[in-house]
């Protein structure tokens, strides 16, 4: 909402001296965050220029300029040459013969961009023709303010070339401009902001002038009919339950709106388009009261306000035909013709026009509910639906109608009628017994009862401390009309602290007394990322959304769990509908984005949720508010949500280990991301086992290893994409891949690890060769040798796997060092040699080894 | 070799003559100086030292005396032996250091050469400041309270006191789950963690709840569709807007330090009633360029401030459908964006770089911040 200063001038005292920033920061105090200032920054001159003639010349850059001579009255150029300004402008939504804004050399604009002749496109510009932007008057940079169009042609037709633009447009007037929260709607007036500044300066005594403070005539006999008739409210609220309607006949409809009024309406960003528009558009700016001009001489029967019949058709103001909803209400001529979605936008058939010389004026008041769901449902947003739906004052409505009558009247030669129409079903507020010690409590803040009082009277409230239930501490607070969010104590209490200043409010740091601190899973997933990223691992966030076809391209098979995505009503693009299922199908996208930018050797990792809903999607219940539901709903609730498992994406191209002095580096294969997902487990003290998977997507049959805890339960997959996969994803080949369910590795480390004690005797190491079949498994041997070597195998490792000429086709040779020690004492060769013997012998009945 | 004699007189036997022993032994320290090796030192060692070195000879010829001769005689020969040894291994000494010295200078490389030859790798910076974050309210007390990501439209929207009409609800601000009947959203803030926590515990209740959050905005310099909040709730008696200063001051101080220069005002949320929202100067232009500067500031728009983030007392309505008694307990809740939090603190001008996932992006930050 914008505010010149003048215009606040006109309601409150300014403070000695107070610019525009000075006003924005005291609006700052009482909660309305600035949004921009605008105007009083310019030194002229800037004047009123016509378009005598201009040239067309095509540029090297392909712009074509127009070369232009403009006539800027006894300014510039005619003053030092004799003859018309010439000016090279780029726009070109203007025609020889308009009127428009010229800044002439030694005039400052805003942002402190001074102006002077200068060579620009081969010519001397003698200035610039200005767009709205450049003059601070809005944010518009489409073209060059043509007047015609900014002020109506009745305005323009008043001005001169040479003009000063800087008093027309209401330049030197500076414009504060707040943002309104949804509870103040008031403030959606310069009288409710003048309050509000009113308030920020120490609501002192009389300073404030209420413009709605104005005699209002009663409803008389004769008035124009009008029939509120809602048959379906929303929540039992009538959608409409104040109509005030008046009239004016007679008016001129050739007289332009007085030029202080054009240029108010400029200066709050509105167009003034002729004397009735502008007159109600002002006065809704002024009192925060939407009204609604209709040309009485097109109304055939009586103003009916209804909902609209299903299939109901209306065009809008802004020429689009909409089809109405029930809920819609209507503001119609008879009960039939719509004349209006109320409090939105009105229709075209109805309209005043250039011949109008009968208004009746419209000041209503409607239910927030109603205009805000038209007003979303029609995508239209008009300055009245904004008002209407944050609620508007019930008891500004007459004031507003007669101030457009007296403007009406006095600018436009009419007169009004005498009969009035005011259909009043508005209720008056009830008194709240108010606790005068609660502020205190909520705020914190010690507030006196009469400080409390003072501000609540400040603000417009009738406080009664004498009526029931009245006493030392409690007193029958009536709130303003125009403050429906005021409602119990929590609200009083926000006034108080907000008035009283926010600032004031100390700050006492606040004691729990008995936190636990992180949880172990809290903790745990902690360690997890942690020790990816030690792994050399670069965590990344990717976004879960995700194509239809990339379970194809994952080559998962058609009951995979995996393809059992949901799928987004209103995704941000339709080709990425689906939310993941797995960390890798995001991750993705993350990887080629490295990859194009150059990256070579790329291993990222994420851990986040995916969404698995395993069945059906149900339906979450959407209980009442008004307590806590019951515990089956509250089951119910819970139970909807699909289950959503936190999950460890890792992706890896490139070199794992450099090339450098000593010697070459090391290509990142699908021993790394086995390795990754061990060192994970390891952090968390969890074992795990590693299987050969020839057959999980989307890894390569041959070179995919399935990690399971000790008891079985699958921790996840690592190793090399499927080659088909890499293709389809177009990632670099040999791209490797590991993903793993992190709920499953933080459950399985809850238990605190059990220290198993050690011998300090010293070790007896003993080496052997198996040589096992080519497809049996390195775990397999090893797993025998553990099983077989008895109590005293300390590690079993691995050292050497050969495959070649020296040993049988279709055969490894797998060389083992076994550990042994006891824990009382030291082996003998013997002893160790029988460990060895029954090892080797458990292999070979397991798996079919030989000792070579 | 001379037989025993006891009637031999050790002066006549030659070899251990005071001036030949002396001679040998000037020989020996003459050979042992003049080694320059420890090979040298070893051949000198056999040819003083050694079996058949004069001093050894002269040893043996000890035997052969009488015994009145002995001892003055093995006297003479010890000390000669001990000269020497001692020269021996003084001489080892200085040549072994001298070697030791030479072996470090051989061995000189040049460190400079790259030593890493794996990538290092690193967090995300939004995930350290949120830990962060987490990690101070810890240590004052509170808990971690989590929530899923896919919503229920309850939890995330009625319960908060946003009613099936507010703006939030639209198409145009919520992820929908399809069917849009079904209920669930995208949750648009962490806030319905509050409500789950109210749900299932008994106050007093004090938790921090980071996590993701879900807006249907296009990624461009101040918005993404997914981004990350920290919301902060306590429940206990006699809780004032005071307390929530502390807490939000608290904050503040933890993420931005002592410095950070900060507004507080009304603002309207309908979850909380009072509400306030926190300012922060802004981190770009220090409010310096504001409107009517030649540029005003793309960051903060020209007010010179940024919004921290919406705060409050939680709204009794909000209590009531959690089953809190509203007139024995209050509370407050405060929320902020980590992305926010992320840019303020290190100067991070965008928003793509935090979304898009560049490597050089997270390895700016390491393992901690």
């Amino acid at each position: 909402m914008r505010m010149p200063l003048s215009w606040l001038a006109e309601y409150t005292d300014l403070a000695p001296g107070a610019r525009g920033a000075d006003v924005a920061a005291s609006l700052v105090r009482v909660g309305l965050e600035e949004e921009d200032l605008h105007g009083g920054d310019i030194t002229g001159p800037l004047v009123v220029g016509r378009v005598l003639s201009f040239e067309l010349e095509p540029q090297k850059n392909g712009k074509t300029i127009r070369w232009c001579t403009v006539d800027v009255g006894q300014n510039g150029q005619m003053l030092t040459e004799g003859k018309h300004q010439e000016i090279v402008c780029g726009a070109h939504n203007f025609e020889v013969g308009d009127l428009v804004v010229c800044v002439l050399p030694g005039a400052v604009l805003p942002g402190g961009f001074a102006i002077s002749a200068r060579k620009t496109y081969g010519h001397v510009s003698n200035g610039m023709i200005c767009a709205e932007d450049e003059i601070g008057l809005g944010h518009d940079h489409e073209g060059i303010i043509v007047l015609s169009r900014l002020l109506g042609e009745e305005r323009a037709a008043t001005l001169s070339p040479g003009d000063d633009a800087i008093a027309l447009l209401g330049l030197a007037d500076e414009t504060v401009e707040t943002n309104v929260t949804p509870d103040r709607g008031y403030c959606f007036s310069v009288r409710g902001l003048a309050r509000e500044y009113w308030h920020a300066q120490g609501s002192p005594e009389g300073g404030y002038r209420d413009p709605a403070d104005v005699a209002t005539p009663v409803a008389t006999p004769g008035g124009y009919p009008v029939e509120l008739k809602d048959d379906s409210p929303i929540d039992g609220n009538d959608g409409c339950d104040r109509y005030v309607a008046r009239i004016v006949r007679g008016i001129d409809p050739t007289r332009p709106s007085p030029p202080w009024m054009s240029k108010r309406l400029t200066q709050m960003g509105m167009r003034p388009i002729s004397l009735a528009v502008d007159v109600t558009n002002y006065v809704m700016l002024a009192v925060g009261q939407p009204l609604h001009a209709f040309d009485v001489d097109r109304l055939s029967g009586s103003i009916v306000v209804r909902r609209a019949r299903s299939g109901e058709v209306l065009t809008t103001l802004d020429d689009v035909e909409r089809t109405l909803h029930t809920d819609d209400l209507l503001i119609t001529d008879g009960g039939e013709q719509p004349l209006a979605i109320a409090g939105v936008m009105g229709a075209a058939s109805s309209e005043v026009s250039d011949t109008t010389t009968g208004v009746l004026i419209e000041a209503a008041h409607f239910d927030p509910t109603t205009v805000a769901r038209s007003s979303r449902r029609h995508r239209l947003i008009t300055e009245a639906s904004k008002r209407f739906e944050r609620g508007v004052d019930p008891k500004v409505t007459a004031a507003a109608a007669q101030l457009a009558v007296d403007l009406l009247v006095e600018h436009g030669g009419g007169t009004v009628d005498d009969a009035v129409t005011d259909v009043d079903r508005t209720s008056e507020r009830t008194a709240y017994l108010l606790d005068v010690t609660e502020p205190a409590r909520i705020v914190g803040v010690d507030y006196p009862r009469e400080r409390v009082v003072g501000i609540l009277r400040d603000l417009g409230c009738v406080v009664d401390e004498s009526g029931e239930g009245t006493d030392d501490t409690h007193v029958l607070v009536t709130p303003p009309s125009w403050r429906p969010d005021l409602v119990d104590a929590p609200d009083y209490a926000e006034e108080v602290a907000r008035i009283d200043g926010y600032n004031n409010i100390p700050s006492i740091t606040p004691t729990p007394s008995d936190g636990r601190g992180l949880t172990h899973a809290q903790k745990a997933r902690r360690v997890v990322a942690d020790a990816l990223a030690g792994a050399g691992l670069t965590e990344v966030l990717s976004y879960p959304f995700v194509a239809e076809e990339l379970a194809d391209q994952l080559m998962l098979p058609a009951d995979d769990d995996r393809r059992h995505a949901v799928r987004l009503a209103n995704p941000l693009s339709e080709e990425r509908p689906l939310l993941r299922t797995s960390v890798l199908a995001s991750l993705v996208d993350t990887l080629r984005r490295n990859v194009a930018r150059g990256h070579k050797d790329v291993a990222i990792y994420e851990l986040g949720l995916v969404v698995r809903p395993g069945g059906p999607i149900g339906t979450a219940p959407i209980p009442g508010v008004a307590a806590r539901p019951d515990a089956e709903t509250l089951e119910q609730l819970y139970a909807a949500v699909p289950a959503q498992p936190r999950r460890a994406g890792i992706l890896a191209t490139g070199q794992a280990e450099q090339a450098g002095w000593w010697g070459p580096g090391r290509a990142a294969d699908w021993s790394d991301m086995v390795a990754a997902v061990q060192t994970v487990a390891a952090a968390l003290a969890v074992p795990v086992a590693v299987a050969n998977d020839p057959g999980h997507a989307p890894w390569h049959p041959g070179r995919c290893a399935r990690i399971t805890l000790a008891d079985g339960t699958l921790v996840g997959h690592a190793g090399e994409l499927h080659p088909k996969v890499v293709a389809a994803l177009e990632l670099p080949a040999r791209t490797v891949a590991a993903e793993f369910d992190v709920d499953v590795l933080v459950a399985a480390s809850s238990e605190p690890v059990q220290a198993r004690p050690f011998s300090t005797f010293p070790p007896a190491m003993t080496d052997i060769a198996l040589l096992v079949a080519a497809d049996v498994a390195a775990a397999d041997v090893e797993s025998a040798l553990r099983s077989g070597a008895g109590e005293s195998l300390e590690s079993v490792v691995l050292f050497d796997v050969y495959e070649g000429e020296r040993i049988d086709a279709g055969h490894r040779s797998l060389a083992y060092r076994l550990t042994f020690r006891a824990p009382d004492r030291t082996l003998t060769t013997d002893e160790v040699n029988d460990f060895r013997d029954a090892a080797v012998a458990a292999a070979a009945s397991a798996t079919g080894a030989v000792q070579r | 070799m001379s037989g025993p004699n006891t009637n031999y007189d050790p002066v006549e036997v030659s070899a251990l003559d005071p001036a030949n022993l002396d001679a040998a032994v000037q020989d020996a320290v003459a050979a042992i100086a003049a080694a320059t090796s420890l090979d040298d030192l070893k051949a000198a060692r056999i040819a003083h030292q050694g079996e058949k070195s004069p001093l050894a000879l002269a040893n043996r010829e000890i035997g052969a005396l009488p015994p009145s001769a002995k001892a003055e005689a093995g006297k003479r020969v010890g000390q000669a032996r001990a000269r020497v040894s001692q020269a021996l291994s003084a001489r080892q000494a200085e040549l072994e250091a001298e070697r030791d010295e030479r072996i470090l200078v051989d061995e000189r490389v040049d460190v400079t050469v790259p030593a890493l030859r794996r990538q290092l790798g690193a967090r995300h910076p939004i995930e350290l400041v949120a830990q962060r974050l987490v990690d101070a309210f810890v240590g004052m007390g509170w808990e971690v309270a989590e929530g899923p990501e896919l919503e229920s439209e309850w939890l995330n929207f009625d319960a908060l006191n946003l009613g099936p009409d507010h703006p939030a609800r639209q198409m145009q601000d919520t992820f929908f789950l399809d069917p849009v009947d079904s209920g669930l959203v995208l949750r648009t803030q962490t806030s319905p963690v509050q409500i789950r926590t109210m749900l299932e515990q008994e106050p007093p209740i004090y938790v921090v709840a980071p996590g993701k959050v879900f807006r249907t905005d296009d990624l461009d310099a101040t918005h993404t569709p997914v981004f990350h909040q920290i919301e902060c709730l306590a429940i206990d008696k006699g809780l004032t807007m005071a307390h929530l200063r502390g807490a939000l001051d608290a904050f503040v101080r933890i993420m931005f330090g002592e410095e950070t220069r900060t507004r507080v005002r009304a603002n309207y949320f309908p979850f909380t009633e009072p509400s306030m929202e926190t300012d922060f100067l802004c981190f770009a232009c220090h409010g310096e360029e504001t409107w009517g500067s030649a540029e005003p500031c793309r960051t903060c728009g020209g007010s010179g401030w940024i919004e921290l983030g919406g705060s409050g007392m939680v709204n009794r309505k909000v209590l009531r459908t959690c089953g809190i008694d509203p007139d024995v307990y209050s509370g407050f809740a405060f929320g902020l964006g980590i992305e926010r939090a992320l840019q303020l603190r290190h100067g991070v001008q965008g928003m793509h770089e935090i979304v898009e996932g560049d490597v050089r992006f997270s390895q700016q930050f390491g393992m901690g911040v």
